[in-house]
């Protein structure tokens, strides 16, 4: 139990035995999961074949047309929204988006707090101690409402919104990440490749890294579900990914004014978005599980 | 134990400073409040006269030197949309926001501790599984999606509670209903977790071994000790009430804080939204304070272990 990381877990040993495990005799409940993410996967991208529609095509003559199970036809068949659009097809494009913001994000998150946790393990002393007090910051802040308050005052555009979804969870990574290059650093392989003269950069990024990376990815299996809520919140307020382009939380904000006329314009949106989020996390979950059962 | 409190009052402090010049700087420098709050058509003279009047003509660090000594004298500085107080208006509206939080918390407490306690005395079982997927449904269920859903079911579709509003104690009913799952999902997980942890441990063996009943070896010897780390997430969850409600508050138009502050922060009206952020990172660093203390108390380990790593 020498590779002991921050979540206590002796990754190294486990991960091949957990990859058996999960491919061959997974659970049901875990292969759906699997299933329903890879198939939302592939949705994304292969959203421009897939879309049988412009996403943002108005034909006003078929305005709020039920889907098919509820006496609408094949032409559209989760029906259309206020202005003729067709639900399926945004339903599609939004998937694409809310899934590529919320991989963007989680990397440039991991990105983030990765660097972090090295400087402030490599220098320690007063830069580790102010990027610690930066750490207490974020930590000590509802993420949401600090990206509600810079929303307003950013411009609407994409790129900007994943740089301030970045921002979510970095504390985390550069927690772990500090505490494990403290650990490396003291140990046999770190101190060796720095006798025999290797940069610093080359040791964080050729030797220390590879040893932290698993426990980096769990992290990232946990934060990016929460990245998903906070960006479809964000866009259900309003205040995220903007008009004419459109995700999950942005297609339920504008759904929700027809939930009397039209539900199926909040419910299909609502059960991808919600079936997403499950997947993720409850195999996150399941994996944890697995690697605490595996290294006990 | 002196110097572990004063460490974390210094880090508190410099949190709260950070929070105070970030809130500060990034609205000043975001947009013209006078352009914000009369309109693009004002005439030029009363623009000047807005900027005037509320000191925005001055250099920004003047600027900020006289916001901070206010802040420090209790002054929040006035809302530019209606000229009130911004305290007053935040203060008016905590209670409100606190009125479906609280409860919510309670319900989320009501519900998570004991299936937690209860799935991890039968780990493994069909209950424990039921339960997990219940909790990770239930911390993963998008808040707006929940309370939509609430929506349709009881005011859409049953007419039985509104959609939204707040005149009396039946609008409430949805929004606590809508927060207090993710609460009770979080808990659940985390309450298992500890006492999976606690019960592995070898004093739970010992104690088996010379006979003790099950009954009070969980009573007595597993769930003090896995009520320590839950410590910290009913920390988080407390700090949470004033500011983790800002998705639901909107969904039933609810007038608490997180509704004053997507408000205010859509018209830029400063004084208000500052006060907001203070607010809300006072009761996150009150909350995290206790919890590190309350740790301390509960487990003399940590007091060592912390007074000597820092």
């Amino acid at each position: 139990m020498n590779q002991m990381n921050a979540l206590g877990l002796d990754l190294r040993a486990a991960a091949p035995e957990i990859a058996r495990r999960l491919a061959w005799s997974a659970p049901l409940s875990v292969r759906i999961c699997l299933v329903w993410l890879a198939a939302m996967a592939i949705v994304a991208a292969f959203a421009d074949g897939i879309m049988p529609y412009d996403y943002a095509a108005v034909n006003l003559r078929e305005r709020l047309l039920p889907p098919l199970a509820f006496g609408g036809d094949l032409a559209h068949i989760l029906g259309t929204d206020e202005l003729g659009r067709d639900e399926l097809s945004r339903i599609v494009f939004s998937i694409r988006v809310s899934l590529f913001i919320a991989t963007g994000s989680t990397l440039v998150s991991a990105c983030i707090g990765t660097t972090a946790g090295f400087v402030a393990a490599h220098f320690r002393g007063r830069i580790e101690q102010a990027l610690l007090a930066l750490v207490d910051f974020q930590a000590s802040m509802p993420f949401l409402i600090l990206a509600l308050a810079a929303r307003a005052f950013l411009d609407d555009s994409l790129p900007v919104f994943i740089a301030l979804l970045g921002l979510h969870g970095w504390e985390r990574y550069a927690r772990i990440i500090r505490g494990l290059t403290i650990g490396a650093a003291g140990r046999g392989y770190a101190a060796a490749v720095r006798q025999l003269g290797a940069h610093p950069l080359r040791v964080y990024g050729l030797h220390i890294l590879p040893n932290v990376a698993s426990t980096l990815i769990i992290a990232m299996s946990i934060a990016f579900p929460e990245v998903i809520l906070v960006e479809s919140s964000l866009s259900f307020l309003g205040l995220g990914v903007q008009p004419p382009a459109a995700s999950l939380g942005s297609l339920i904000g504008f759904g929700r004014d027809y939930l009397v006329r039209a539900p199926w314009l909040v419910a299909a949106p609502a059960i991808t978005i919600s079936l997403l989020t499950l997947s993720v996390s409850y195999l996150g979950d399941r994996l944890r599980d697995h690697i605490d059962g595996a290294s006990r | 134990m002196t110097s572990f409190v004063l460490i974390r009052l210094l880090r508190a402090s410099a949190t709260l400073a950070i929070v105070l010049a970030v809130a500060f700087f990034v609205l000043r420098l975001s947009g013209d409040a006078a352009l914000e709050t009369l309109s693009i058509d004002a005439p030029s003279e009363a623009l000047s006269a807005f900027r005037a009047h509320w000191g925005l003509d001055e250099p920004l660090s003047s600027q900020f030197i006289s916001y901070v000594r206010s802040v420090l004298t209790g002054d929040f500085g006035r809302s530019m949309r209606d000229g009130r107080p911004a305290a007053e208006l935040v203060a008016e509206c905590v209670p409100i926001t606190l009125a479906i939080t609280f409860p919510a918390l309670l319900l989320g407490v009501a519900l998570g501790a004991p299936a937690g306690v209860y799935a991890a005395l039968r780990p493994g079982t069909g209950f424990d599984r039921c339960v997990m997927l219940a909790a990770v449904a239930g911390f993963s269920t998008p808040s707006f999606v929940l309370g939509l859903v609430l929506v349709w079911i009881f005011s859409v579709s049953f007419g039985w509670l509104p959609s939204g509003g707040a005149t009396n104690w039946r609008h409430a009913v949805l929004p606590i209903l809508t927060l207090a799952p993710s609460g009770a999902g979080t808990l659940a997980r985390f309450i298992r977790n500890a006492m999976l942890d606690v019960l592995s441990q070898e004093y739970i063996r010992t104690a088996t071994a010379k006979g003790v009943p099950w009954r009070r070896i969980v009573l007595r010897h597993a769930l003090p000790n896995a009520a320590i780390p839950t410590v910290t997430v009913m920390g988080f969850m407390i700090g949470q009430l004033i500011a983790g409600s800002v998705v639901v508050e909107s969904v039933f138009s609810w007038p608490g804080v997180g509704r004053l502050l997507a408000v205010s922060v859509a018209s830029r009206d400063f004084a208000v939204v500052q006060c907001v952020l203070l607010l809300v990172t006072l009761t996150m660093i009150t909350a995290n304070m206790s919890v590190d203390l309350l740790y301390a108390i509960l487990d003399p380990r940590m007091r060592r272990e912390r007074a000597t790593a820092r």
